[in-house]
């Protein structure tokens, strides 16, 4: 008899993480972007995706809001909103 | 072939013929020659295995997890201290339910330090989750290390085994063993075939965090597979006898002139080799005596235990061990056998004897049987030397 | 390799670099993990963040686990195409797991073994441990009365694991992400012990806000007090060179040495370890950009 002993990660989920964003979310304005990566490299979650100029975007359903990737762009091209606005939420 | 051998080099040969990928141990005395012999074949390429020498005994037992992690037979031993300075690393490869065979050359537990024989080291791992198998003689060390790796790895059990062995008396004894030939190993015992293994192919996560609400079932699930062990060793040793043509029974105890004896001695180890001179003695002057030897220490054999001494009517626990502070080990899992019981021994007398070494002779177990009377004791120590003792400390 | 969904603190450094690392290391790889912060977060029963084989033993031995793995990968001949990561805090690393490593470097075994070093028991609520620096306050080596936080400093790992004379050592920081994945990468191609220190800022037991992550990590390494650096077969390869700061830049922005801003002696040992670290070396660039150059 067996219990709970290993996890195949393709079975695994992943908790939405989402829900632990209460002030701040990230906003990508996908204008000014050069391609750089630095946000993709820097976000702690990993979450965040994208392939040339102003493809990048984080998925809300993980996004902690913990600011990383608005901080690090060299060109400001994400800003930090409130959670509670308007705008891509999913 | 038979061949006269030091216990420790029936040890080695035995292992070898299991064919394991990884070996990894620390030198600890009376364990020293079984990991000296195999890394001598390694060495001679006699066995194909990668001989981890590792800077703990912590390391060496994680080493083995390691290997039996990514899917590799792996092979450790250790004694006394290494045992219990590794105890974290065993009940963690219990819980993450790997198959591994381990030999204990039973030492005793510092302080003080004590190289020479008793079985305080494996009896207090006793709550490990590791199936516990004890040996009187080297053809059985043999014979149960062959046994181990099969119980162990089978995709029902996958939990690791103990083979225990005397230190001393059994490592360090030279008998006339029979060693079993390759190919007749290779038909008992067939490669390892993980039931789960590390591999880039098809990844996988082992050892993660159980919450409250994950946690007990895990415990639940190794209760129930000891379960199925005392129900599955039987079963091996039947395949081991058609093989090999030697016959463990039910592999979980022997029984010796027990059936229609009045006064039965119950032990585990090489104390029982002696305890057969003793019963053979005394049944030669018409005394109907008897010896239950308890080879599965872990799963207890409890309904085994109590079909074989319901009837009788005096049994004498001998003890090599101690559980300080409470009823010695084995004496507390006979008790526990009988407690609710109809038909039960009037008398479970508890002796312990042996510890660091103190040899046990056939006067001692001579004594055990005449202290076996209508009068029962608890924890009665043999061979005590009371003039080493003192009320208070001081000059 | 390393999914979104676990539940670290947002701004974890640790999950920054952990990512970096795998993803640099690549799916062929078998990772053994002490307990912490990261195993902590990324493996709790039935999820799991690791899209490559993954174990969790125990606190001390991620070393002798990955020996073993690494054992066995030889036993099976596929060691050449499969590599071995074990991964670890700074306590499970200098403290409790230094035994297992040093085992591990000695015997040679083709291993990466990353510390990921945020300088404090986190995981059990930021008590110190032998990699938290001078007069860190943590939980216990508290600032009171009598005491200014944790009086020794940091046990120089890297150091210690050159004794050895293992191929490689090297340290990283997440504020520069791409280099730690290039010094990962380099690692994994060399056959034998590496050891890959990676500095990783904990808002939480460091006490800084989350967006600062990056930027606290930079000043660590602009001022001086974690020099990046790399050494191949004992001789040093690479440094990051900088214009260095003061090490005030770095302190005020974080709670954990907030007691220390108006203590002048403080301040001034830790600006020796910085002015120290500097010097041993060269750090410092002659007006130049900051950029990794080559010795």
């Amino acid at each position: 008899m067996f219990g709970p002993l290993i996890v195949k990660p393709s079975k695994a989920k992943g908790d939405k993480t989402g829900s632990w964003r209460v002030q701040l979310r990230p906003k990508f304005l996908q204008k000014n972007c050069i391609g750089c990566k630095m946000c993709l490299l820097i976000c702690p979650e990993g979450c965040i995706q994208g392939k040339e100029k102003n493809t990048y975007i984080t998925d809300y359903n993980f996004c902690k809001g913990c600011g990383l990737c608005a901080k690090i762009c060299p060109k400001s091209d994400i800003i930090m909103i409130e959670e509670t606005s308007e705008g891509e939420k999913k | 072939m038979k061949q006269f051998l030091e216990g420790s080099r029936a040890v080695a040969e035995a292992v070898k013929l299991c064919k394991p990928g990884v070996i990894s141990a620390y030198p600890i005395t009376p364990q020293t020659h079984i990991v000296e012999e195999l890394a001598q074949m390694v060495a001679d390429g006699e066995l194909n295995a990668q001989f981890v020498n590792v800077e703990s005994e912590h390391s060496a037992a994680s080493v083995v997890l390691g290997a039996v992690a990514t899917g590799v037979r792996a092979f450790t031993a250790t004694s006394s201290q290494g045992l219990i300075y590794m105890s974290e690393v065993l009940f963690n490869i219990a819980g993450l339910r790997l198959p591994l065979v381990l030999t204990c050359a039973n030492r005793a537990l510092s302080a003080p330090i004590n190289i020479w024989n008793d079985q305080q080291d494996s009896v207090s791992l006793r709550d490990s989750g590791w199936i516990q198998l004890y040996a009187e003689n080297n053809q059985e060390v043999v014979d149960f290390h062959l046994m181990a790796y099969r119980v162990s790895e089978d995709k029902t059990i996958m939990l690791p085994v103990m083979v225990c062995m005397d230190g001393f008396i059994l490592t360090h004894g030279m008998e006339s063993v029979d060693i079993p030939e390759a190919e007749k190993v290779d038909i008992f015992l067939p490669p390892y075939k993980p039931l789960y293994q590390l591999d880039p192919a098809e990844p996988i996560t082992m050892g993660l965090l159980a919450d409250p609400d994950y946690y007990m079932e895990t415990r639940f699930a190794i209760q129930e597979t000891f379960k199925d062990v005392l129900k599955f060793i039987p079963k091996v040793s039947e395949e081991f006898r058609s093989i090999f043509g030697r016959d463990y029974k039910d592999g979980l105890v022997e029984e010796y002139y027990t059936k229609d004896a009045e006064k039965v001695i119950v032990a585990m180890g090489s104390v029982c080799g002696t305890i057969k001179e003793v019963v053979d003695e005394l049944r030669q002057k018409g005394k109907k005596v008897g010896l239950l030897k308890i080879i599965s220490y872990r799963p207890f054999p409890y309904s085994r235990v109590c079909d074989v001494l319901k009837d009788v009517s005096k049994v004498a626990v001998l003890d090599k061990a101690v559980s300080l502070g409470a009823l010695a080990p084995l004496a507390v899992e006979i008790k526990a056998t009988f407690f609710g019981k109809k038909k039960s021994p009037k008398i479970i007398s508890s002796f312990v004897a042996g510890l660091g070494g103190r040899d046990i002779t056939l006067e001692s177990i001579r004594e055990v049987f005449r202290k076996l009377t209508q009068k029962e004791v608890s924890s009665e120590f043999i061979d005590l030397k009371p003039e080493l003792l003192k009320e208070e400390y001081g000059e | 390799m390393f999914k979104p969904g676990h539940t670290a603190c947002a701004g974890c450094g640790q999950a920054i670099a952990a990512r970096l690392v795998i993803e640099a290391a690549g799916s062929n790889t078998i990772v053994a993990n002490n307990t912490g912060c990261l195993e902590v977060f990324s493996t709790r029963y039935p999820e799991s963040a690791w899209n490559v084989p993954w174990i969790h033993s125990l606190f001390e031995n991620a070393a002798a686990v990955a020996s073993g793995i690494e054992a066995a990968l030889i036993y099976l001949g596929k060691k050449d195409v499969i590599n071995v990561i074990a991964q670890a805090g700074d306590g499970g690393t200098a403290d409790i797991g230094l035994q297992a490593l040093s085992g591990m470097l000695e015997r040679g075994h083709d291993v990466l073994y990353v510390c990921y070093d945020n300088e404090a028991y986190m995981n059990t609520g930021v008590q110190r441990s032998g990699l938290t620096p001078f007069n860190t306050n943590t939980s216990t080596s508290p600032v009171g009365e009598k005491s200014l936080g944790n009086l020794r400093p940091k046990k120089p790992m890297p150091e210690i694991c050159l004794a050895h004379g293992i191929p490689y050592v090297a340290t990283c920081s997440v504020a520069y992400p791409q280099d730690l994945q290039s010094k990962v990468k380099k690692a994994i191609s060399i056959k034998g012990p590496k050891y890959i220190q990676i500095h990783v800022p904990c808002p939480l037991g460091w006490r800084h806000e989350t967006e600062l992550t990056n930027q606290v990590d930079r000043l660590a390494v602009e001022t001086g007090l974690y020099p990046i650096i790399e050494y191949e077969n004992g001789v040093l390869v690479s440094r990051r060179q900088i214009e260095p700061k003061a090490v005030t830049e770095y302190l005020k922005i974080q709670g954990r040495f907030k007691h220390l801003l108006n203590n002048p002696e403080a301040i001034k040992m830790i600006q020796d370890i910085a002015d120290n670290n500097i010097q041993k070396y060269n750090l410092r660039v002659q007006g130049r950009e900051n950029q990794t150059k080559e010795v």
